[in-house]
């Protein structure tokens, strides 16, 4: 009893610690990040190894991919643009803790809704089609997400099931009207396919010759300023940012809560649609729609505006990153032989990395020193 | 037995670079109640936490019945005997009572390996075979129904039968407790929750019960019950240690007093050889005044009239029922009354958040139903409502200090800008922050990062910066220091002082006593009564509040016994009559 410190080595002790961390500056948080990234090629790099091929020229050729030549240059912009406006669309929800995840299915309605109307208006003269057909996508995907915002507030449901159901619904009613006179249209053999819109529902294009791209990507990048302004910067953002944060709160201060969830969702829906409409209106999809018309940026939009910690200039990186990582993994399949499904598996990693590094970001593990350094111990978590 | 039942030698805790407890050596001795008193942040609870395995101290020892220990594990702390009744209750709500004290019970193993190694050591020791073979399959037929037995003892403990609940009651009679084992934790008031909480780790046989701020949520009435119940654990031999800053239930309950301030042991006292100043200045670490000022103020209109209003709460009974009152500029109308019985709704009524049934509010002689929340915030009535979470209404937690200033002024003048001025809030930040004196980094703060004391005058200073004419506030000290609370106090006063009309919902009889001048009571949603707060007296008040004193009835011929419409001064009535009769 009389010495303690000798006694205490006699119980057991856990050998690893953990402590809660003080916060971390904006500086060292970039770095732990860009090492989680690290450590996901690295293992990544494994796996390409394990396949049998070069992981170096692998990931040299993944980014070569994506800028040696114009037509890589053209798919890797066309492949980021749906990707920065879904995420964007996923962010506003999310601020809100509106749990938005079906992107996928308010992407579809969008580009459907403009193929509609720009079916159904003929020979318009094209800036008017195209406007009308921007405006209906918007409202495609923003009603479509309007249905469980209403649902949300008046029942108080549950908006990750609904949205989530509802992008099976979008996709299914897309395979059935591929089916019909409206939409279908006989290609090579008699196979079934879409019908691809007429001249004037084309976005304006830019470039020439196999780089030709469409004005879409002004839509992202105006909307990267535009979202950062309104979430910052404007009332309707303040009271989105209150709301996800204590709703209560936000009930207490007089705010108009039911509405300002119904905005904020039609708005994220929206955004989508935009996307939607952009997409089966531009070059990427050949002015057509498809059933694969989304090629996943609903979910890959999740996981971006995750990783990015809904910060739109986030969003802007990180859909920059894992649009290089998706593009040039095809490149790599028809020059190495490696199936593009390992860019899944790299974006797996990164995820599952960057989460990982939340934990170290937030606190810090000590191991048990050897007995003499007792006191050491103490002082390291001191610091 | 040894002389202490728990005693802690130098231990010391930081949490990155926060040093929780510096070097804190206390003792507690067997069959004792050791009052732990300390400002918020001094370090009590995590001191306690260590003793009820959540954290680990970095360095020092912990001594249980003269035993050196090593607690890793809130198990280790239950095999040791330590119980701890956490300031929030830990309770499954939509279990019953029974089944929440049951839950955490291991059942003593089978013990079917040694009942087996006890069979298998018999041998047959003579020569005749088939005896051997009969010997041999009694042997297995032995075995066979040790382990029959076996599982049937852990099937039927798998299940839940009724029996459980005649069982749980007996014991809990068995410490004195008379609680129904079949009433659902949600059904059950704040006291309730306590005495299973209470009833919990005694059943896991704790003999050294650790209460955290067992007292914050309960009536007087309530607190004097508590306090029976533990002095007789304490004559059944259980140490017991209370967790409190009210130095009234410390003088009331304890044995002895260790006080920490800022992390630091400052010293242990008998508690029958000290007295309430005394043990200030160890907690603060300075003289204070213990007197809450009750200024008089020369204002006399009436601003907020409330007549015969009544009010739903959200499962559609009467939250409120005809209740009348009204509130002076410069006076603090005080409202006493057990947890839940419409001071919420009352609230949430006058700030426009709730639609009432029927009745009126007047604000200077305007009717306000049916405004906005945001109109009546311009009509200068602010409310401040502090819930058990302290963070929850109010203030948004995640965000600055400076997006907490302009909560409910964002919208400002102009409807057709979009864009905040956040250069106005940041103002109005830096000039709350300077003003009550709060602690914090910078006006870009997150909220959350600030300690309790600071958050709530950073939810004080917004109401009172906007202007207002009427504050309606509830709880504002909830959870507050002696420091922070008499902050506060000082800042509702200086109010007061500029003809501002206060209501003051509290929880702290004593305290409204002497800050408020008048005091109306609720039970049930029925109005009791208002009394002056000089000319009555905890007793009263105490009785009001649980309904078995209602003056309406007692003085019926006496203006429904409210309170007559005086200055505390002395007893001259104004010209003035209360507005209710």
């Amino acid at each position: 009893m009389s010495n303690p410190k000798k006694n205490s080595s006699e119980v057991k002790e856990p050998l690893i610690r953990i402590a809660k961390r003080e916060k971390m500056s904006g500086g060292k948080t970039l770095l732990f990040y860009t090492l989680a990234i690290v450590i996901a090629l690295i293992i990544g790099g494994f796996f390409i190894l394990l396949i049998g091929k070069n992981p170096f020229i692998y990931y040299g050729k993944v980014i070569a991919g994506n800028f040696t030549n114009l037509i890589y240059l053209k798919h890797f912009i066309e492949k980021i643009v749906p990707l920065i406006i879904t995420s964007l669309g996923i962010s506003v929800a999310f601020r809100m803790k509106f749990w938005n995840i079906g992107a996928e299915g308010q992407f579809i309605m969008g580009a459907l809704m403009s193929s509609t109307i720009i079916f159904a208006l003929g020979n318009t003269p094209g800036w008017i089609t195209v406007i009308l057909a921007l405006v209906f996508g918007v409202l495609g995907g923003g009603v479509y997400a309007l249905i469980v915002g209403l649902l949300k507030v008046q029942l108080n449901s549950n908006e990750t099931l609904l949205t989530l159901m509802l992008n099976y619904i979008a996709l299914y009613l897309l395979g059935f009207l591929k089916k019909t006179n409206y939409y279908k249209q006989l290609g090579v053999g008699a196979f079934i396919d879409f019908k691809a819109l007429p001249r004037n529902g084309w976005l304006a294009t830019l470039g020439s010759g196999v780089f030709t791209i469409d004005i879409s990507v002004f839509f992202a990048i105006g909307l990267v300023a535009f979202i950062f302004f309104y979430i910052n910067y404007t009332k309707q953002g303040y009271e989105i940012n209150v709301i996800g944060d204590s709703i209560n709160t936000a009930k207490y201060a007089g705010m108009n809560v039911k509405g300002i969830i119904l905005r904020t969702v039609f708005m994220s829906g929206a955004i989508i649609g935009l996307a939607g409409a952009l997409q089966v209106m531009g070059t990427a999809s050949n002015h057509m729609l498809s059933t694969g018309i989304t090629s996943g940026v609903g979910w890959t939009g999740i996981i971006i505006a995750w990783l990015s910690r809904l910060n739109p200039v986030g969003i802007l990186i990180t859909s920059i990153l894992m649009g290089m990582l998706e593009n040039g993994s095809s490149v790599a399949e028809s020059a190495m032989g490696i199936s593009t499904a390992s860019a899944d598996v790299i974006q797996g990693l990164i995820l599952f990395t960057v989460l990982a590094m939340d934990f170290f970001l937030r606190y810090k593990v000590i191991i048990r020193k050897k007995e003499k350094k007792e006191n050491s111990v103490t002082e390291e978590v001191v610091k | 037995m040894t002389e202490y039942a728990i005693e802690l030698k130098g231990i010391t805790k930081t949490f990155g670079s926060v040093v929780a407890n510096k070097d804190i050596s206390i003792s507690v001795r067997q069959g004792e109640i050791l009052a732990l008193l300390g400002e918020n942040g001094s370090g009590k609870t995590t001191l306690m936490n260590m003793l009820s395995g959540i954290y680990k101290p970095d360095t020092g020892s912990v001594f249980v019945n003269g035993k050196l220990v090593q607690i890793n594990s809130p198990e280790d702390s239950k095999r040791l005997g330590i119980g701890m009744v956490h300031q929030h209750f830990k309770l499954i709500e939509t279990f019953s009572a029974a089944d929440n004290i049951w839950m955490g019970v291991d059942f003593p193993s089978y013990g079917l390996k040694e009942k087996l190694g006890e069979i298998r050591k018999e041998h047959y020791e003579g020569q005749d075979k088939k005896a051997k073979f009969v010997f041999e399959s009694k042997k297995f037929a032995k075995e066979l129904k040790e382990i029959c037995n076996c599982a049937f003892y852990h099937t039927k403990n798998a299940f839940l039968t009724p029996k459980r609940y005649k069982r749980i009651k007996d014991i809990s009679a068995q410490f004195g407790f008379d609680i129904d084992p079949t009433k659902m934790v949600y059904d059950m008031s704040v006291s309730e929750k306590q005495t299973i909480e209470i009833i919990k780790v005694l059943y896991y046989g704790a003999k050294i019960i650790i209460l955290d701020e067992p007292t914050a949520v309960l009536t007087v009435q309530e607190i004097e019950k508590l306090f029976n119940i533990l002095r007789k654990m304490k004559e059944a031999g259980h140490s017991i240690i209370i967790i409190t800053h009210k130095l009234n239930e410390v003088m009331d309950i304890s044995d002895r007093v260790a006080i920490l301030r800022k992390g630091e042991y400052i010293t242990t006292v008998n508690t029958s050889e000290t007295n309430e100043q005394q043990l200030t200045e160890y907690m603060v670490g300075r003289q204070v005044d213990l007197k809450i000022d009750r200024p008089i103020t020369e204002f006399d209109k009436p601003l907020l009239e409330i007549r015969d209003l009544t009010i739903k709460n959200d499962e559609g009974a009467l939250a409120i029922d005809k209740v009348n009152f009204y509130i002076r500029g410069g006076e603090i109308l005080g409202v006493a009354g057990i947890s839940g019985c419409g001071q919420r709704e009352l609230c949430e009524a006058i700030a426009g958040l709730r639609p009432i049934l029927s009745g009126e509010i007047n604000h200077k002689g305007e009717s306000i139903i049916g405004l906005k929340p945001e109109e009546i915030i311009k009509k200068g009535i602010a409310m401040s409502f502090i819930p058990e979470d302290r963070l929850g209404m109010g203030l948004a937690p995640s965000l600055s200090i400076t997006d907490n200033m302009m909560l409910k002024t964002y919208k400002g003048d102009k409807w057709y800008n979009p864009v905040v001025d956040r250069k106005k809030a940041r103002a109005a930040a830096e000039r709350v922050i300077k003003e009550l004196g709060i602690v914090t980094p910078s006006t870009e703060t997150p909220v959350r990062l600030l300690s309790g004391g600071n958050v709530q005058k950073v939810l004080v200073g917004r109401e009172i910066q906007a202007g207002p004419n009427v504050i309606v506030t509830a709880y504002p000290v909830r959870g507050l220091d002696i420091n922070s609370s008499y902050a506060i106090y000082d800042i509702l006063n200086e109010q007061k002082k500029n003809g501002v009309g206060i209501l003051f919902i509290g929880e702290d009889l004593d305290v409204m006593l002497e800050l408020c001048d008048k005091i109306m009571v609720l039970c049930r949603g029925k109005l009791m009564g208002v009394v002056h707060a000089n000319k009555t007296t905890k007793e009263q008040l105490g009785l009001m509040m649980t309904g078995s004193q209602d003056l309406n009835v007692i003085k019926k011929d006496k203006n429904f016994g409210i309170a007559k419409d005086t200055n505390i001064k002395g007893d001259a009535p104004t010209k003035e009559e209360q507005g209710n009769e």
